[in-house]
């Protein structure tokens, strides 16, 4: 008798990211198909398996195999059924703690037709209102120039696309800017010089 | 014999009845109650608190036929595995009708402390108008109930000195629960509110504390805001245990100093809890109190990096009792093991509990610095990223005076960090080097080894917890067979079978209970052990993917999802919901 897909759901994007793999490398073990992953070790796994897994689990006495004893750790973002085992009063109320704040956020910085890269610390502009103003000063000192119709400041987001400097409010700003750019010439007349 | 029974003749009942008043644990009074019928006798007529583990081992039939007299009933409702959602929230426990059966008998109650059991509102309403005398109220991890219940109790019991809510999900109707304490309510010494959600009136809470001269311990929630708190402390400093609401304010503000002039007034501070929403720059303004407190919980307050954390443990040196998150980190754990030498309990809980993959977390070296610099510590739950053996051996070492010890890392088959090897070895010094050891928790990769050192030294453990552990029913088996003085026992996801289960039938008539899901019992099984053993009640819980149809008698051979039993004196329950079945 075979399980069915009761619990698949087609917005369970990231059930593959999240599965739990047990077993030694190599082997593939098939874990639960509902959007809460059971890890059913040495279980006789009568679970039907994710869609875009092809292996099966059947019968009832199709017992996992002993590869199943030798488990190799999950990964930890997986999502086990009531693990940790904390109290769902707590687990209601615990805030996400975003970890140590870290103290300088360095990026590069490059200038069209300049030999060397540079590094910035925009925390060092994170303190007052005026981030991105004070952020294009220190560029123009680190760089000796003007941002005006030859140059227009860009930055590298955490998406690899080439965005100007000056949409979004700093913060968001700080969180996803990867590296500088200061263009020259041609690309910087046809961006004009910021958003700032 | 005959000269005992020659012996016991001498002595009037009166005196027998006053020695009794000397034993308040309930073990002691059952010990006493099994000597002979006429102490059997006159202990049940003295008996005013009752404990009861698992409230369907008994009914409210047979506690009021045995105990006319009990002023305060302690009941625990779902099996511990429901607090992490293995169970239904439907799967019962529900205290209407113990309440229902102690007023229409008569019993005057004074105190009801539940755990994990259903509360309604209705029921709530019938207590709060049957029983004058009404004084204490305790709801651990409880649902079912609004704060229109607690308006009812408010309103009702003249006499109340506790209400204490601790970790219960309750929804909340926006009434004014807090305002239907009555002007003429003077008598609270405890009120913990700290788990509610919704506003509350303020000005009333000022007003009562105001006015209950005998208030001990106050623990707010969320909505009662700084300021507030401060000018309600102002009437009541003699309070020994805070929980603060949100603690934020501009530390250079008026409201800082105002409450650190407050708090230094308050003297008899011991224990401090709360600090649900905290900016780590209002942490100061507690100093003045840190130095004489006994209890501190910070395990619900977000986003305290480990230097703030670290700056306020270095002035709590006579601290006895720690709850933190993880993210005091090592480093922190050792400075509180540096500071803290009074140290007897520590609870390290996870801080990250969806993955979020952030580095804040604990591992061995945390626990090995506590047990080097708190000899004290008797009582340890802690949540880390790793763990090895030998931490845990050097931990055994420097603190056998371990009564409870639960380990839990946040990868549950991780091996030793170090050597890779299962933590069979780190648990067995636990367990040998800790001979007063009552409850344990094991977690990480672990072979039937680890349950056969466990078998062989946890004379004293009642309960154990299993998770993802073992190989095969030798484990169990080593654990039955091992611990004898075992009440409780819940298992997960472990590869324990039918052998093991059904080897020793008659030692589940000594436990409380026993727990196991996700692991490899039959059905067959269990209908077995149901009909060799009356006295047990073996429950399946049914539901989900495995759920089978009702109609259809499932197979002896169909593995069983979710298995409760428990020894009980009065059969199957009559109220188990349609997915629990009793075999």
């Amino acid at each position: 008798m075979e399980g069915t897909h009761h619990h698949v759901q087609s917005d369970d994007l990231n059930f593959k990211a999240t599965e739990l793999r047990l077993g030694l490398p190599g082997t593939e073990i098939t874990t639960s198909s509902s959007p809460k992953i059971i890890i059913n070790i040495n279980n006789n796994n009568n679970k039907r398996s994710s869609p875009d897994n092809n292996e099966s689990e059947e019968e009832d006495d199709n017992r996992v195999s002993s590869a199943a004893k030798s488990i190799t750790a999950p990964a930890p973002k997986a999502q086990i059924v009531g693990w940790p085992p904390v109290r769902s009063y707590r687990k209601n109320n615990t805030a996400v703690v975003v970890g140590e704040e870290k103290k300088t956020e360095y990026v590069k910085v490059s200038m069209d037709g300049a030999p060397f890269l540079r590094k910035i610390d925009l925390k060092l502009y994170n303190n007052n209102k005026n981030g991105y103003t004070e952020l294009l000063n220190g560029l123009e000192k680190m760089f000796n120039f003007k941002i005006g119709s030859e140059y227009a400041t860009a930055y590298e987001d955490k998406d690899g696309d080439l965005m100007l400097l000056g949409d979004v409010p700093w913060d968001m700003f700080m969180a996803t800017c990867k590296r500088l750019r200061i263009m020259k010439g041609s690309d910087a007349r046809g961006l004009g010089a910021s958003a700032v | 014999m005959c000269l005992f029974r020659d012996m016991m003749s001498y002595f009037p009942e009166e005196v027998l009845e006053h020695v009794f008043d000397f034993l308040t644990s309930h073990r002691d009074r059952n010990a006493v109650s099994l000597v002979c019928k006429s102490w059997y006798s006159l202990e049940r007529f003295s008996r005013e608190k009752v404990f009861i583990g698992n409230c369907y081992a008994v009914n409210p039939e047979r506690l009021i036929a045995r105990f006319p007299r009990v002023r305060s009933l302690t009941l625990k409702g779902k099996p511990h595995f429901a607090d992490f959602n293995l169970v239904p929230h439907d799967w019962g426990g529900d205290v209407y009708p113990w309440i229902e059966a102690m007023t229409k008998n008569g019993i005057n109650l004074e105190e009801l402390r539940l755990k994990r059991m259903l509360v309604s509102d209705e029921s709530l309403e019938l207590l709060a108008k049957s029983f004058p005398n009404f004084k204490s109220l305790v709801l651990v991890s409880c649902e079912g109930f609004t704060t229109d219940g607690l308006a009812a109790i408010a309103s009702n019991c003249r006499f109340l000195r506790e209400l204490d809510l601790q970790e219960n999900e309750v929804d909340d109707r926006k009434g004014h629960w807090l305002s239907c304490f009555p002007d003429s309510c003077t008598s609270l010494v405890s009120l913990n509110f700290a788990c509610l959600k919704g506003e509350v009136n303020v000005a009333a809470l000022e007003r009562l504390v105001a006015r209950c001269h005998n208030l001990r311990s106050l623990r707010v929630n969320h909505a009662v805001p700084l300021e507030a708190l401060q000018k309600i402390l102002v009437k009541a400093p003699q309070i020994n245990d805070l929980g603060t609401g949100s603690f934020v304010h501009d530390p250079d503000s008026e409201t800082s100093k105002k409450m650190k002039n407050t708090l230094e007034n308050c003297k008899s501070v011991r224990s401090l809890s709360g600090f649900l929403d905290v900016n780590p720059h209002c942490l100061p303004a507690v100093y003045p109190i840190c130095t004489d407190l006994t209890s501190l919980n910070l395990s619900y307050a977000p986003g305290i990096y480990s230097n703030e954390l670290i700056k306020l443990i270095c002035h709590c040196k006579k601290l006895e009792r720690l709850w933190i998150l993880d993210t005091i980190g090592d480093k922190g754990l050792g400075a509180v093991a540096s500071t803290c030498k009074e140290l007897q309990e520590l609870r390290v809980f996870p801080s990250d509990l969806y993955g979020a993959d952030n580095a804040a977390a604990v591992t061995e070296e945390g626990l090995v610095s506590i047990s080097a610099g708190c000899p004290k510590l008797n009582s340890l739950l802690y949540f880390c990223q790793q763990m090895t053996n030998a931490a845990l051996i050097t931990v055994a070492k420097n603190c056998p005076n371990f009564i409870r010890f639960r380990l839990c890392t946040l990868n549950p088959v991780i091996p030793d960090a170090v050597t890779n090897l299962p933590l069979d070895e780190g648990f067995g010094a636990i367990v040998q080097s800790c001979k007063g050891l009552k409850r344990l928790s094991v977690s990480g990769r672990l072979t039937d080894q680890v349950f056969l050192y466990i078998g062989m030294y946890a004379e004293q453990l009642e309960m154990l917890s299993i998770a993802f552990a073992g190989d095969s029913d030798k484990g169990m088996l080593y654990v039955l067979n091992g611990c004898k003085k075992l009440k409780k026992l819940e298992i997960r996801d472990s590869p324990f079978g039918n052998a093991a289960l059904l080897s020793d039938m008659g030692k589940y008539e000594t436990m409380r209970s026993l727990w196991m899901s996700s692991c490899e019992v039959t059905y067959g099984a269990c209908k077995t052990l149901a009909e060799k053993m009356p006295t047990l009640n073996v429950e399946i819980i049914n539901e989900g993917e495995d759920q089978v149809e009702a109609s259809s008698s499932p197979d002896a051979r169909h593995r069983v999802e979710k298995m409760y039993l428990y020894r009980t004196l009065v059969g199957p329950r009559r109220d188990a919901p349609d997915f629990v079945w009793t075999l």
